[in-house]
């Protein structure tokens, strides 16, 4: 075990550099942009073997990343907030030319009006692009994910592409110790990619992404909705043999003290680490409260979510992005699959601190709710 | 005299907003100084002009300006502000952009913008580096110079902007560098008063990144070297390329009178309708 003190960003950097990426093409963005400075540095040092494409524009970079995938190259990429924005076209063609493209994203606010900090509006606002998206916690995570986001992505009977999400600043910028694992076990964990299905060969010519008459258009979709089906075995397979591997095991959802729990919170990302500390808290008052944590959010992990909530008498669910009128995505996707007492919470939007005394008055208000969503942490004066 | 000593421009801008984000030694302050001073040479009211900016340093200028601003999306100001100047056209529109807003992420607004001839006034601070995000290549830095996502040097041929934007259709081009602060005035004069697309390239210092990345650390170092090198377009014209090398070509490149869009536009509701829509009101940024 090597322990390197770093932050997400240089996490993710060093996790494609372990997976033997081909092809990087990135365009800098606050608060991603340090990723590509390490991959910059790693390809001009000689530490990667990898053809690094300064492009001009997200808009390029995912196009760029689509066209070196296509060959049977492997891909990564990074990007933030407007830039996945920007991306957005492309990444629906990413997704239907099912290419197998592993991207970090560095989540942060939408403008207008412009921030720079951190929610998850960017990454929730592409839910429906086809991609598989994994959430993470902590710069280890971070990590592991996109290791393990190679094997799932190019997996034959997936081949979608996958974001690894992780909070701007609070997880891109801060430092923490991270195990970076050996180049041998990683080389051998994601072995090489061997394209299966679309794949530009000039003994075999094939035409990729084509005009699509109405014959066929929705059979394309429709197998694109099979593989986020599939890829939930798939990743089920790559926790377990990542865990025996890496001695990290993950699953789609963390269960955190909600075995005996009345009151469980639902919740992705960072803020998931401040959770934790006020259930600890709280169960020392007495209460029972605990903690899902939702790992993968595409494709949607219901039955696993349920096996974990179904004995609660109430949910909470935090959204860091809303959907104007109806509230979060998470807590929408939880009310539509399952049969559960969920109210939604808005927090942390553009970089508003979420705090332990938020999260307090979450478990609070979820035990007598008067309103189904509702908004923690905004200014006083506001209200 | 004014004890002080505050700036006799201090008056157009928000002081609730200062101090200001910019670097000690960035260009920018010399490009906000010539753009008032331009703008008064030009005598142009500032409740007369919208500015619009993209994404970067050089893009949060208007934010400190006293006078209407949009401040939009990455590449994109070109755009909004042809919005602007279509639904009123009797405003001045100015956009502040930056190498990596207008050569890169926005290139293609940037030529449109000229080919249209549209009557915005677009100064472009061209620092050859992307300094927001701390120092990356950028479409104008000069091959072989040094930014974070280039080791070992840029191996890209940058951009000419004023040769692109000529060549697009622009009908006022100039280049200056912040050591030329009279000549930026003056172009920066004439950009106001031409009716058509004017396009001012300003060669900026970004003494924090291009210049730490590429041993020249001060800001007086950099501008030294920008006036050292730099040539008048009429000079350069009679010169071989191989002398010009390293060279920053500066003055006048288009001055011209072409057909502007939103005039056209005008012409043809007032030939077809025999009206203009009239605008009112012009700032929603009144007295303080």
């Amino acid at each position: 075990m090597v322990l390197k003190i770093a932050t997400a960003n240089r996490a993710v950097a060093e996790a494609a550099k372990l997976s033997n990426v081909n092809v990087i093409p990135v365009y800098p963005i606050t608060p991603a942009t340090s990723i590509a400075e390490y991959l910059a540095k790693f390809v001009a040092d000689g530490e990667m073997d990898a053809e690094y494409v300064r492009v001009e524009s997200e808009h390029s970079a995912m196009s760029v990343a689509i066209g070196a995938s296509s060959t049977g190259a492997r891909v990564f990429t990074a990007t933030s907030s407007q830039g996945l924005a920007l991306m957005h076209e492309v990444l629906f063609i990413a997704a239907g030319m099912r290419a197998p493209i592993v991207m970090a994203n560095a989540n942060r606010a939408l403008s207008a009006p412009l921030s720079i900090w951190n929610d998850q509006q960017d990454s929730i606002s592409e839910r429906d692009s086809g991609w598989i998206q994994i959430y993470a916690e902590n710069a280890q995570e971070a990590l592991d994910f996109v290791i393990q986001s190679y094997r799932i992505t190019e997996h034959p009977e997936v081949l979608l592409p996958a974001m690894v999400c992780l909070d701007g600043f609070i997880l891109t910028h801060t430092v923490e110790p991270v195990d970076v694992p050996e180049k041998e076990v990683v080389s051998d964990f994601v072995s090489t990619y061997k394209p299966a299905n679309a794949i530009l060969d000039p003994e075999n010519p094939m035409s990729i992404g084509t005009f699509t008459d109405p014959n066929y258009y929705m059979e394309a979709r429709h197998d694109m909705y099979n593989a986020m089906i599939n890829s939930k075995n798939i990743i089920r397979n790559v926790n377990k043999e990542f865990g025996e591997i890496f001695g990290r095991e993950y699953d789609f959802v963390e269960n955190y003290r909600c075995d005996d729990a009345e009151i469980i919170i639902v919740a992705m990302g960072s803020v998931c680490g401040t959770v934790k500390d006020v259930i600890d808290e709280i169960r020392r008052e007495g209460e029972k409260v605990g903690l899902l944590k939702l790992r993968v959010f595409r494709p949607f992990p219901t039955d696993e979510i349920n096996a974990v909530v179904k004995n609660a008498d109430k949910i909470a669910v935090l959204d860091k992005n809303v959907s104007f009128d109806i509230g979060g995505a998470l807590y929408n996707e939880i009310k539509a699959k399952l049969d559960v007492d969920a109210y939604g919470f808005i927090i942390g939007l553009g970089g508003r601190d979420v705090t332990p005394e938020h999260i307090r008055k979450i478990v609070k208000e979820t035990k007598k709710p008067e309103k189904d969503v509702q908004w923690i942490g905004l200014r006083e004066e506001e209200i | 005299m004014d004890k002080t000593h505050e700036s006799r421009f201090m008056k157009y801008l928000r002081k609730d907003r200062l101090p200001h984000i910019f670097c000690a030694g960035c260009g920018n302050g010399i490009v906000i100084n010539t753009f008032f001073n331009g703008m008064e040479l030009a005598e142009i009211d500032l409740s007369d002009i919208v500015m619009v900016s993209g994404i970067g340093c050089s893009s949060r200028i208007p934010g400190y300006v006293k006078c209407d601003s949009l401040h939009t999306t990455h590449g994109r100001p070109i755009s909004f502000a042809t919005g602007i100047k279509i639904a009123k056209s009797d405003l001045n529109v100015v956009v502040f952009t930056g190498d990596g807003d207008a050569a890169a992420i926005g290139g293609n607004h940037l030529i449109h913008g000229a080919r249209r001839n549209i009557d915005l006034t677009v100064i472009c601070i061209n620092n050859s580096i992307y300094g927001m995000t701390g120092g990356q290549i950028s479409p104008t830095s000069p091959k072989g110079s040094y930014g974070s996502t280039a080791p070992y040097g840029a191996m890209e041929k940058p951009f000419d902007l004023s040769e692109l934007v000529s060549a697009a259709g622009a009908t006022y081009v100039a280049r200056w560098t912040t050591a030329h602060p009279l000549q930026l005035s003056m172009s920066i004069k004439d950009a106001l008063n031409n009716k058509g697309f004017s396009f001012i390239e300003v060669i900026s210092q970004c003494p924090t990144y291009f210049g730490r990345k590429n041993q020249m650390r001060s800001s007086i170092e950099m501008m030294k070297w920008m006036k050292s090198v730099s040539i008048v377009k009429k000079k350069a014209d009679k010169m071989d390329e191989k002398k010009l090398e390293g060279k920053i070509i500066v003055g006048e490149f288009v001055n011209k009178e072409e057909p502007e869009l939103s005039d056209e536009i005008y012409k043809l509701i007032k030939e077809e309708w025999d009206e203009k829509p009239s605008s009112e009101l012009k700032s929603a940024y009144m007295e303080d």
